[in-house]
């Protein structure tokens, strides 16, 4: 099937005659496996800013215009700048360098059988040009003037004049950050896309690939087709923001809406971007646990790759009431409704996996079904918003932050949990404490319900976003609804206290968890061949892999095992 | 410092792995300059006045350097075929003489900007300027980016070494020039 | 649902609540159905001691219609969804019933400003009536609003009207809407439009046709 054409240099052994020194292995890595490590450091690292930054705010949700412990009191503009880079955060530095850039570096050589991915140097490289953005986007909170505040949408004219945002340079700087995140991921995905495609062991054929290979490959590809457009959009605010032109100021005869359209063209498809990696890890996860084959791998490649490709014609679903002509929108809530049903298909396949099982809960399993369980109130809430009749009302409240924060965190944190409980045995050599993981489970699941669904009720009372203080809106201001806020605010304090429990659980099995065997729960990918952690090479030159059967053959009848690795001859 | 992965020598799919890295960067470059030029269009049909500020733009200069581009391209076509051959002298010869044409592109352009600005028409006079150096200042960025490129593998062909390198960024050099010749006709045509 | 957390005050706000209701019925139906299967699967065929797994493909006919037959129907749904969507749609958005009066919304950082038809019923002539932060109409009466705004985005956001419009600099917008119910209510700026964007309140005061009579006669004081 596929050949190991022999070119000068492939036995890399020779050339890495030498140990590396501790810069070259920490810090400037080739290796697949610490440049993954990088980004996941770096991304939970962010975590703690945008989980911050909301505890601020909601703090000042629940007991308005009091101190807040550790940040002080929030003013409007302080508000404003807490919740553009809460957004902002969450989604560029924490989701996608985690969900994607870590888990993919760490796992898509070693779930296909390769060393490394095929361009090591260009790998270390998209890490660096996001280190940078970090440090921009860090930047840009202390910068005179403040963070920009301008909603992590930044619609122009707001965010393109600084008489207007004044945050002249906070404003320059965010975008900067954000422009260069998407260059890191436009590098990077180059590395997953070519090694997967190319590098697959011998024997490997396109549906012997484990789906979160396959997942983050589709998720890569929908950005790069996505943010171009967007990034000449981000290439004309700067101008505007720096060199006075007027691509969105209709003083000029530019256009605001130009703005959004670039925007969400975008944005939609990049919330796919950031589920169908956490959807290739349940699915990972949940064969392995009930000792099941996916219901229909197929079917389910084909309801992600249908649901990429009609990501790109639902976007201004997010514009209905933007002032666009009232009959696009229309279409819009055709495509929008109807993308609910590829993604609904694969949630269906997921349960359907479940059929026949022999179900272990262990904690990445929770994690799982947890994505599974609660992902499905995000996807059914989104019909509401979807139905442009409904949005007129629903637009620009809180019902939205309740739907996408019902998608979102499954995706960023559930999905995370799900891969980083799985697969800790293999990236440290270490078990975590399962009694642990299980208390962090039921203390992040159930306030996740007890934040968001008050919300749902403040939404549907049509209290709208991004405003720092309610107190100015009599209809919003009522005892009942002021409680909502406070049980979500108070629901947080309670998420945020079991994060702990993780972080120490996360540290301390690193340093002194039991260590782990090769194969702690008999699954048959590729990466559970060799040891934990894999050596530099991921297995002896010698000694690669070759597949033989699909990823998911378990409980085949008539073997003994209820599992059948991948690379054991037939 | 050759650090090549197994994984670099593999191919599943029959083409070589560098090939479909720059295939992937193409298409990532396609989607940025699609949408910029998507939204040159729209305002350009939204906005009839945008004919008389296009009227200004230097026809000859627009032209000349598109026959430059053009000649540059056949030039790094010679070149992956001499690599093809084997001759990586001759490769890096003729990758040297496209980017000296890349060069004049780029003198071309300095001219015709400096007339320009000096007469008023800068970035910021009225939004078709604002695109038009956007875009094109865009592409031009791109064109050095690929000179640097070219350079570089100039070098290691002369040597004789990563010959499929000649190939790859002329692909890469071959995209430059079609992105041209989509903004010659928008940007200089159209009046 | 929507009724009992405000008041319904214009004309199109029951076909909106009432779309609500259509939608939830076919949402949390379905979410039941999915809900409902997984947590049964979880328990049918959690781990018991020596009982293996089965080995399954999803090819299986009789096991592919448990996903291909809801995967209809919930097309069927969402044709009735998409139906509701646009009827109501149509009637707040596309459709412009003639108006008795015609008001003037202005939007700019951070307040909102109204200009009101004076006794001569005429929007634009000179016993118009300026106010700042407070709307006021007749309950009963059509109104076709004209929506600009001053500098950003901003968004013109009546909940007890369930009616939302974005304003957009250098544009003029036109809408409609019938109050149905007297009383004073919130006006909010549903577009993220500065530091000011919290302090964005405004008013509306619906009264009925003498009690508005009364207000015109005590502006030109």
């Amino acid at each position: 099937m596929s050949e190991a054409v022999k070119i000068e240099g492939h036995d890399h052994h020779d050339d890495h005659h030498h140990e590396p020194t501790f810069i070259e292995k920490w810090i400037f890595p080739l290796d697949h496996k610490f440049i993954g490590m990088q980004y996941l450091f770096t991304g939970m690292f962010m975590a703690l800013f945008g989980g911050f930054f909301v505890y601020a705010f909601r703090m000042q949700l629940a007991f308005p215009g009091m101190s807040v412990p550790g940040f002080g009191t929030v003013s409007p503009a302080e508000y404003n700048m807490l919740i553009t880079n809460h957004g902002s955060v969450m989604i560029f530095w924490v989701a996608m360098p985690v969900l994607i850039a870590a888990f993919g570096n760490f796992l898509i050589p070693l779930m296909i059988g390769a060393d490394d991915m095929v361009f090591p140097k260009l790998n270390r490289l998209s890490y660096q040009l996001f280190f940078i953005s970090v440090l921009i986007l860090m930047a840009s909170w202390f910068v005179e003037g403040g963070g920009f505040g301008g909603a992590w949408t930044a619609y122009p004219p707001l965010s393109a004049d600084a008489n207007y945002s004044m945050t002249p340079l906070g404003s320059s700087l965010w975008l900067l950050a954000v422009a260069v995140e998407f260059a890191a991921f436009l590098v990077g995905g180059i590395n997953f896309i070519t090694t997967a495609m190319n590098s697959r062991a011998p024997g490997m054929k396109a549906q012997d690939v484990p789906m979160t290979v396959w997942m983050i490959c589709i998720a890569s590809i929908l950005f790069m087709a996505s943010v171009g457009p967007l990034i000449a959009g981000a290439i004309m605010l700067f101008f505007d923001q720096m060199v006075g032109t007027g691509f969105f100021d209709p003083r000029r005869g530019g256009d605001p809406i130009l703005w959004q359209h670039l925007f969400w063209f975008f944005g939609h498809p990049e919330v796919y971007v950031v589920l169908l990696p956490a959807c290739g890890f349940v699915a990972d996860v949940i064969t392995v646990f009930s000792r099941k084959k996916l219901f229909g791998y197929q079917t389910i490649l084909y309801t992600a790759i249908g649901t990429g490709s009609l990501s790109f014609f639902v976007w201004a679903h997010h514009q209905f009431v933007a002032g666009i002509d009232p009959r696009m929108a229309n279409i819009f809530t055709v495509t929008t409704v109807l993308i609910s049903i590829p993604i609904a298909e694969m949630m269906f396949l997921f349960i359907a996996t479940l059929y026949g099982g022999s179900i272990r809960f262990t904690t990445p399993m929770l994690w799982a079904l947890g994505f599974i369980g609660e992902f499905l109130i995000g996807g059914v809430t989104g019909i509401y918003l979807g139905a442009s009749g409904m949005d007129i009302y629903f637009h620009d409240t809180y019902f939205v932050i309740a739907h996408f924060h019902y998608t979102f965190f499954p995706i960023a944190f559930i999905g995370t949990f799900t891969a980083l409980t799985f697969w800790f045995p293999k990236m440290f050599g270490r078990m975590m404490n399962d009694t642990l993981g299980k208390v962090h489970f039921w203390g992040t699941i159930i306030p996740l319900n007890t934040i968001f669904i008050p919300l749902f009720v403040l939404g549907a009372a049509g209290q709208h976003r991004r405003i720092y203080n309610y107190n100015h809106f009599p209809d919003l201001s009522t005892p009942d609804l002021q409680a909502l806020r406070i049980v979500a605010t108070v629901s947080l304090l309670v998420l945020i206290a079991f994060q702990a429990v993780f972080l120490f659980n996360f540290f301390y099995s690193i340093i002194a968890g039991e260590k782990a065997p090769v194969n702690p729960w008999k699954s048959n990918t590729l990466e559970w061949t060799t040891s934990s952690p894999p050596p530099h090479g991921n297995w002896h030159p010698d000694d690669m892999p070759k597949v033989y059967r699909g990823p998911y053959e378990y409980s085949v009848p008539g073997r003994e095992d209820d599992f059948w690795p991948q690379n054991e001859p037939a | 410092m050759g650090f090549r992965p197994i994984a670099n020598t593999r191919s599943a799919t029959g083409i070589m792995t560098a090939k479909l890295a720059v295939w992937w960067l193409i298409a990532s470059e396609i989607v940025i300059f699609g949408g910029l030029l998507a939204c040159y269009i729209m305002h350009r049909l939204a906005h009839h006045e945008w004919a008389y500020y296009a009227v200004h733009t230097n026809v000859i200069a627009g032209a000349t350097n598109t026959m430059i581009l053009l000649t540059s391209s056949l030039f790094a076509v010679l070149a992956h075929h001499a690599a093809e051959q084997g001759d990586g002298k001759k490769a890096a010869r003729n990758l040297l003489i496209t980017c000296g044409f890349g060069l004049g592109f780029l003198v071309v352009k300095s001219i015709e900007w400096t007339t320009e600005i000096q007469h008023g028409y800068t970035i910021t006079a009225n939004t078709f300027w604002s695109f038009y150096y956007t875009a094109a200042g865009i592409h031009g960025a791109h064109v050095i980016v690929g000179m640097l490129c070219m350079l570089w593998v100039a070098n290691t062909a002369r040597q004789g070494k990563d010959l499929h390198r000649v190939e790859n960024v002329g692909l890469y050099w071959h995209f430059v020039d079609l992105v041209w010749i989509f903004l010659f006709p928008l940007l200089y045509i159209a009046k | 649902m929507i009724e009992n957390l405000l008041p319904q005050a214009s004309s199109y706000a029951g076909d909106i609540d009432q779309l609500w209701l259509i939608l939830s019925v076919i949402i949390w139906f379905w979410f039941a159905c999915a809900q409902g299967m997984f947590f049964w699967l979880l328990w049918r065929y959690r781990y018991q001691e020596g009982v293996p797994a089965e080995y399954v493909t999803g090819n299986e006919k009789h096991l592919k219609r448990w996903i291909t037959i809801p995967h209809a129907l919930i097309i069927l749904c969402d044709l009735v969804v998409i139906a509701g969507a646009m009827r109501v749609w149509y009637n707040v958005k596309q459709d412009l019933p003639e108006a008795d009066m015609t008001i003037r919304v202005v939007s700019q950082q951070w307040a909102w400003s109204f200009v009101h038809p004076g006794p001569d019923g005429e929007l634009d002539t000179e016993d118009d009536i300026k106010t700042v932060d407070d709307l006021n109409l007749v309950v009963g009466k059509t109104y076709h609003w004209k929506l600009e705004s001053r500098d950003v985005l901003h968004s013109f956001s009546i909940p007890v009207f369930r009616l939302k419009q974005d304003a957009i600099p250098g544009r003029e917008i036109t809408g409609w809407f019938k109050p149905t119910k007297t009383g004073t209510y919130d006006i909010q700026c549903a577009e993220m439009c500065g530091i000011g964007h919290g302090i964005m309140a405004a008013h509306v005061v619906i009264r009925t046709e003498d009690e508005h009579a009364a207000w015109m006669a005590s502006q030109s004081n």
